[in-house]
């Protein structure tokens, strides 16, 4: 196993082969995904080593000081955060090796076509078709909620092959290629005045059969597993204190005394402790995932986010006063991924409304959390037998 | 003693490769890059938030004992004789377990352990609500005589010969200021250099009913602490009615007693803050255990109780509050963790926030885990006859004593930079 300092060395011949100052970005990057300096928790071959995750950030901490260019992780969250993990986990040797590095590098963005209109907390459910012949599928049907879908090269796709299934079994999982006449990405304007989202309409859009992830019908195994990691990578970056919602809450109060009333310093106080807390536990979770010791907790942290970033947003907006009347810009903005700063309070407020929604309902993480976590029994089911027949 | 390896990345880690999710995590992702993350509080080391392996060894012993000598009903029904505090099954774990001795080093006959492996015992004692000096005498008052400097009655208390309380009411917060209720009082014939005497009452004391030694705070010039042997004429416990039963209060009246002093001036300041702060972190603790507890026994009970043909934990109204419950234990696991560890570490500031973090947290999370826990219940969980009440109890009275959820988050003022209105 290596060591911090070996892998430090590592990066430091790689900088010394690779001058970020003169060498082409691109270049750049590919040369470091092949180097294995990508993920270092991935394979050898595939941009990795096979170490341990917590090595990362020693690797990016030392590309940072070297001044490299970076692969702009926040543009592609979620083919770095799902889409990779996904193709890893179920992918074919052929596909991790045509996929993974122009995802890692930044010159494929990924996106998810999940959601449906009538398929939301019951992803289950979705009515998209995607119908063999031959080699390739045709898929038809209306995606929602799809971040980066205008930006992106490529979709996860969950379709249905086969509607005389049960609804979990008839579903099978596709990489979809968004450049192709079948694809129409329209931007989804949220309350915010920003389209965040998009809709994408599947009109006879095209997919070779190599490009199938999993085996027809294991679309929903394949599905739970990239919501696992989106669900995991939600507790997963270690922030500072008061590096959340808080900080901009924090700051107003300090800097404006005249605001302060005894009602929202009580409100101040507990939001503050809590926040403070959430993030603890989100560094004990982190701690338990790399001494290997995983537990059910990543759960609770979207839950107790969602309920801190409306709250705290909802305390900010209060505290702002006269301010708070104000909102920035309606104007409708396609911004590269959800970001709570350099928006006034008005934005966070109602931007945090969707924390609550995305990703999983608190209302579902709840049965979650009692069926899986605290194995209570589950709901009786009225949903069986064919899909095709079920009450829409 | 223990150490597991942790590996919190402290840096702020967006440079390559690490997922960011773009959808739900956006408050927690954003919040990596917000304009907060000055750091200008941010604690120099990374705190150790898991359980080792000799912790989860104490663990286990302490529970395997509790379990046998202190079931519920035994707990229970000692609340109502004249013995509430369990002097047999407090020697047990005292001096065969070896859980009074934690914080003494081995040189003076302890365990050599720390502030973790204390908070590891304080979770069990707490789940078994049981009726043990543990936190009066193993931690306040053991911190206090460590930090005053005082040597001289840590082997016996080590050995678990000895129970010490620190005569400080319960309900006294991190800020406390003794009352002058206690004066030096005139020496008497025969009484040696070095021998003060004590006279004064002190009420709603934790933990002091089995003490065999008091270590009295005397608010005169110098502040001083004093240690009271209380086999010695003169001293008159008075045992209060008290909410929670299972850690009954009393009220101590010292006549001209013999007393020796054991620090003055501020090293007797700093001697008692430490054990205040050392007795809330810990007590957090215990909360985090009671609550788990709570839920735990809620859980199995919703999976048995049958109503309209299922299972009641089958219903979403009663699921939800049960996983909504599970989210603050989890939480409250956290802080008390961190507490534990940076006691463990020391008492610095940061130690002041992690106490108030903690404290502040797991005083909620008990209260609301046992409030949940008599409403799911039900009926039987409002009659006497059921354990719930037991822990209802002792999480309101735990929630007051050593400062209130509200006392510890007010001390955020300075700790956090969050200054009150004017």
């Amino acid at each position: 196993m290596l060591t911090p300092d070996e892998l430090r060395s590592q990066v430091a011949e790689f900088l010394a082969a690779h001058d970020p100052a003169s060498t082409e970005r691109l270049e750049f990057l590919r040369a470091r995904f092949d180097a294995g300096l990508a993920w270092v928790h991935y394979p050898a071959g595939l941009g990795g080593q096979g170490l341990p995750r917590s090595l990362q950030v020693v690797v990016d901490r030392e590309f940072l000081a070297g001044g490299a260019p970076t692969n702009h992780p926040e543009r592609n969250g979620i083919g770095l955060g799902m889409a990779a993990p996904t193709i890893l986990a179920h992918g074919t040797p052929e596909q991790k090796e045509r996929w993974l590095r122009p995802l890692w590098t930044g010159e494929e963005i990924w996106c998810q076509l999940f959601s449906e209109p009538g398929a939301g907390s019951d992803l289950a459910g979705l009515a998209t078709r995607a119908i063999r012949d031959g080699e390739t599928w045709t898929a038809s049907g209306q995606k929602v909620w799809t971040s980066s879908a205008h930006m992106a090269k490529r979709a996860l796709l969950v379709a249905r092959t086969d509607p005389d299934a049960p609804k979990h079994e008839g579903l099978t999982y596709f990489a979809l290629d968004m450049k192709q006449p079948g694809v129409e990405v329209r931007p989804l304007r949220q309350i915010t005045g920003e389209a965040e989202f998009n809709e994408v309409f599947l009109t006879d859009a095209q997919i070779p059969d190599a490009d199938r992830i999993g085996d027809v019908g294991q679309g929903w195994t394949v599905s739970m597993s990239t919501l696992m990691n989106e669900r995991v990578s939600i507790g997963g970056n270690a922030m500072p204190r008061e590096g959340g919602m808080i900080a901009s809450a924090a700051r107003t109060w300090r800097e404006h005394p005249e605001l302060r009333t005894p009602g929202l310093y009580d409100r101040l106080l507990r939001l503050w402790a809590d926040a403070e807390v959430a993030r603890l536990a989100g560094a004990r979770l982190r701690q338990q995932l790399a001494a290997g010791q995983p537990g059910p907790e990543g759960s609770a942290a979207k839950l107790a986010f969602a309920r801190l970033n409306q709250e705290i947003s909802e305390f900010e907006v209060e505290l702002a006063g006269g301010d708070g009347l104000l909102y920035d810009d309606w104007t409708l903005r396609r911004p590269e991924g959800a970001n709570f700063f350099g928006r006034n309070p008005g934005f966070r407020f109602l931007r945090a409304k969707g924390n609550s929604i995305e990703g999983g309902t608190s209302e579902i993480l709840r049965n979650i959390i009692a069926e899986r976590v605290l194995g209570l029994p589950k709901e009786a089911r009225v949903d069986t037998g064919p899909w095709k027949d079920l009450p829409r | 003693m223990t150490e597991t390896t942790a590996s919190e990345a402290t840096v702020n880690d967006t440079a390559s490769g690490q997922p960011v999710a773009d959808t739900a995590a956006a408050g927690a992702d954003a919040a990596a890059r917000g304009p907060g993350a000055s750091g200008h509080n941010r604690p120099a080391r990374t705190a150790n938030l898991l359980y080792g392996e000799t912790e989860t060894e104490l663990r286990a012993a302490v529970r395997e004992l509790l379990a046998d000598k202190a079931p519920w009903r035994d707990v229970l029904a000692r609340t109502e004789t004249g013995q509430t505090y369990d002097d047999s099954l407090w020697h047990t774990l005292a001096a065969e377990v070896g859980c009074a001795g934690l914080l003494i080093p081995e040189s003076l006959g302890g365990a050599g352990a720390s502030y973790r492996e204390a908070a590891v015992v304080a979770e069990e004692v707490g789940r078994a609500v049981a009726p043990v000096p543990f936190l009066g005498s193993a931690v306040i008052a053991t911190t206090a005589l460590q930090a005053a400097g005082d040597t001289e009655f840590l082997p016996e208390l080590a050995s678990g010969a000895l129970t010490a309380s620190l005569a400080i009411p319960f309900a006294a917060g991190t800020r406390y200021r003794p009352e002058a209720t206690v004066r030096l009082d005139a020496p008497q014939r025969g009484d040696e250099r070095g021998d003060y005497r004590l006279t004064g009452t002190i009420t709603g004391l934790a933990d002091a009913l089995l003490a065999g030694l008091l270590i009295v705070p005397v608010d005169s010039v110098p502040f001083g602490l004093y240690a009271v042997r209380v086999s010695q004429p003169g001293i008159g416990k008075r045992p209060l009615v008290s909410l929670d039963m299972t850690r009954q209060l009393c009220e101590v009246r010292l006549e001209s007693v013999l007393a020796r002093r054991v620090a003055a001036g501020q090293p007797a300041e700093q001697a008692v803050a430490a054990a205040l702060l050392a007795g809330a972190g810990i007590l957090a603790s215990e909360q985090l255990g009671l609550a788990e507890q709570c839920l735990d026994t809620t859980v199995a009970y919703v999976k048995e109780r049958r109503q309209f043909a299922r299972p009641v934990g089958g219903f979403q109204a009663i699921k939800h509050r049960l996983a909504d419950l599970w989210v603050s234990v989890t939480q409250a696991r956290a802080a008390a963790r961190y507490a534990a560890d940076w006691l463990a570490a020391g008492f610095g500031p940061e130690t002041t926030m992690a106490v108030a973090l903690a404290k502040a947290t797991c005083s909620d999370t008990a209260l609301k885990a046992a409030q949940e826990m008599i409403q799911l219940h039900g009926g039987i969980g409002f009659t006497w006859e059921h354990p719930a009440h037991l822990y209802l109890k002792r999480a309101k009275a735990d929630s007051i004593g050593l400062g209130t959820a509200d006392a510890h988050r007010a001390s955020l003022d300075v700790l956090a930079n969050l200054p009150a209105p004017e």
